[in-house]
């Protein structure tokens, strides 16, 4: 309960004080420290003459931004498309075993022990296994993605089903709901904080699945084209992938952040963004 | 004193077949392997609209009570029929208000209300202007899009005493549903409930703490013992209907409470020294 939080003195301070300045402090904060630290590096590459092989000036990189814009909007929608994919793949499996955990008993006995056990394989390590099965094409990215995603998404469903409160249960109950009206009434709606919780941290587990499976193998994508670059030396356009591949990560997030709002906006966590993360 | 001459609500339960049978009912919790005996034997019976309020200390096992009536757990022992019907499973001809509000934080106040339409699978726009009219009989109007979370305490529990009456059931189980109010709003929904009461006559099991409380609104009060719970004793309320709080200061209602009061001390609770 928020009320109950240490910081709940600070909640309504700012809730209090509802100022412009307070509201755009979360933005605004880590735009300047993202703004210093490039001023910073631009300062340091000029200052030190530091070979644009080993460390490229924030305004080079900018500039290859521009320059091989094409090139780069051409693989992201490659790696976007792959990364997404999986993200899909692992929403449209982790929510129903999720549910299939926490309502079918013999599921959670069956799978559960080798779901967790399988969490301690690095991921990395059998990529190249995907590859060997599925070709180098998008369907080894995809389904590397979503092994590497999957896992929260189908934890923290597990988790909101299970904290649903008794007495809202009984409640339904004494309606007449049957065990599916249980669910869908109480226990779903309920686990949906968890579930983006989940969702969010399988969305750059997505992105991170993606770019290790082209790393194994590829010829099209950021993750491609940051090897490739990287064996011609042209670290600036390395820098370059990496800004591109950064901004798709971020706001696929950010999109989810949105829905998230949207959709539990009854929540907390929704209603008060800077103060209710974690 | 005859039938004829007790204002309305007045206790005549031989006259009346019993809308609720408990029989001898028992449960025993098993926490973490230990039996803990939380009721004993109970028995007695609700007739058809009458208004049976339940006195005990804390823990002695009213709430656990409440849930067996409503067939939402099982009886270690005993029975439980409502209208000839032997209660297996949750009971759904009925208003339920538990100790916690249970409200859903992801419905507004009115979804809330309407939730009790919505599993029952009811027409909503049927219902929708009943619910609005019981939020402004409750003083809930103006909220009607806020969030459980947006609420205070008391206004939930007010929002929850609506979802158990918008769908205008014969029996209603009240779980101590003024317990987060102040003594003022308290005063006026204890007032409204009897109200309600005397306009529908539905039977009504109420749970509470305050022994003014269970006494003003009911035609009899049943005392319970420290756990595991008994009925220490019943007691017949015979004050005219409708009750003005002022009663509450009258020699008769003095009498009922001080007959409560020294049930309770006689367990050793309420000391003085
Ligand atoms: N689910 C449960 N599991 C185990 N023990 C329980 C459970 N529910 C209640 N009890 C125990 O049963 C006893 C009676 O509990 P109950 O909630 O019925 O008391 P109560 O009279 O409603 O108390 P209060 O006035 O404080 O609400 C308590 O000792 C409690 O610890
Ligand atoms: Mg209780």
């Amino acid at each position: 309960m928020s009320a109950e939080r240490p910081d709940a003195l600070t909640d309504a301070d700012t809730e209090a004080l509802p100022s412009a300045g307070a509201r755009l402090a979360p933005y605004l904060y880590p735009a300047l420290t993202l703004a210093g630290l490039v001023v910073a590096w631009e300062a340091f590459t000029k200052l030190t003459a530091v070979s644009r092989l080993l460390l490229p000036a924030p305004s080079d990189i900018a500039a290859t931004l521009v320059s091989a814009l094409p090139l780069l909007v051409h693989m992201s929608a490659i790696t976007a498309a792959e990364f997404l994919l999986g993200f899909g793949l692992s929403v449209v499996v982790g929510i129903p075993l999720g549910a299939l955990l926490v309502h079918a008993r013999p599921v959670e006995l069956a799978v559960y022990p080798l779901l967790v056990a399988s969490q301690t394989v690095p991921k990395a390590a059998i990529a190249p296994i995907f590859v060997v099965w599925l070709g180098a094409g998008m369907t080894s990215k995809v389904l590397i993605a979503f092994t590497i995603a999957f896992f929260p998404i189908v934890i923290d469903t597990a988790i909101g089903l299970r904290a649903a409160p008794p007495e809202v249960i009984n409640v339904v109950r004494s309606m007449g709901a049957n065990a599916f009206q249980v669910f869908w009434f109480v226990r779903f709606p309920n686990a949906l904080p968890n579930i983006f919780g989940g969702l969010k941290v399988a969305s750059t587990l997505a992105v991170v699945g993606a770019i290790v499976g082209e790393f194994v193998s590829a010829e099209k994508g950021l993750g491609y084209l940051v090897l490739v670059a990287n064996g011609e030396l042209n670290t600036t356009l390395v820098f370059a992938s990496v800004v591109t591949l950064s901004v798709l990560g971020v706001g696929f997030y950010f999109l989810l952040e949105l829905v998230e709002r949207f959709v539990i906006r009854w929540h907390v966590s929704a209603r008060r963004p800077e103060t209710g993360t974690m | 004193m005859t039938a004829e001459l007790r204002t309305p609500g007045s206790p005549v339960e031989a006259a009346r077949p019993p809308f609720v049978r408990i029989a001898g009912v028992e449960k025993a919790y098993r926490p973490r392997g230990r039996a803990l005996q939380a009721l004993d034997p109970i028995t007695f019976d609700l007739g058809v609209g009458e208004f049976v309020s339940i006195v005990g200390p804390s823990g002695c096992g009213k709430s656990t009570l409440l849930m067996l009536v409503a067939g939402l757990i099982p009886t270690t022992a005993g029975e439980v029929v409502i209208q000839g019907q032997r209660i297996i499973r949750p009971y759904t001809d009925v208003g339920v208000v538990f100790q916690q509000d249970a409200l859903l934080a992801w419905r507004s106040v009115l979804d809330n209300v309407l939730l009790q339409i919505d599993v029952r699978g009811l027409d909503r726009r049927r219902y929708e202007p009943t619910a609005r009219a019981l939020l402004a009989r409750v003083g809930i109007s103006g909220f009607e899009s806020y969030y459980p979370g947006e609420l205070s305490g008391g206004m939930r529990q007010r929002v929850a005493l609506c979802r158990a009456l918008v769908h205008d059931p014969p029996l209603l189980l009240m779980d101590e549903p003024f317990g987060a109010l102040d003594a003022l709003t308290r005063d006026q929904m204890v007032l409204d409930l009897q109200r309600l009461w005397l306009e529908a006559r539905k039977t009504v099991l109420f749970i509470t703490h305050s022994i003014w409380e269970a006494i003003f609104l009911a035609d009899r009060v049943v005392v319970m013992s420290p756990r595991p719970g008994r009925i220490a004793s019943v007691l017949e309320i015979d004050l005219p209907r409708p009750r003005r709080l002022g009663m509450r200061e009258s020699p008769a209602f003095g009498r009922y409470a001080a007959a409560v009061r020294q049930r309770f001390q006689a367990f050793g609770l309420l000391s003085e020294t």
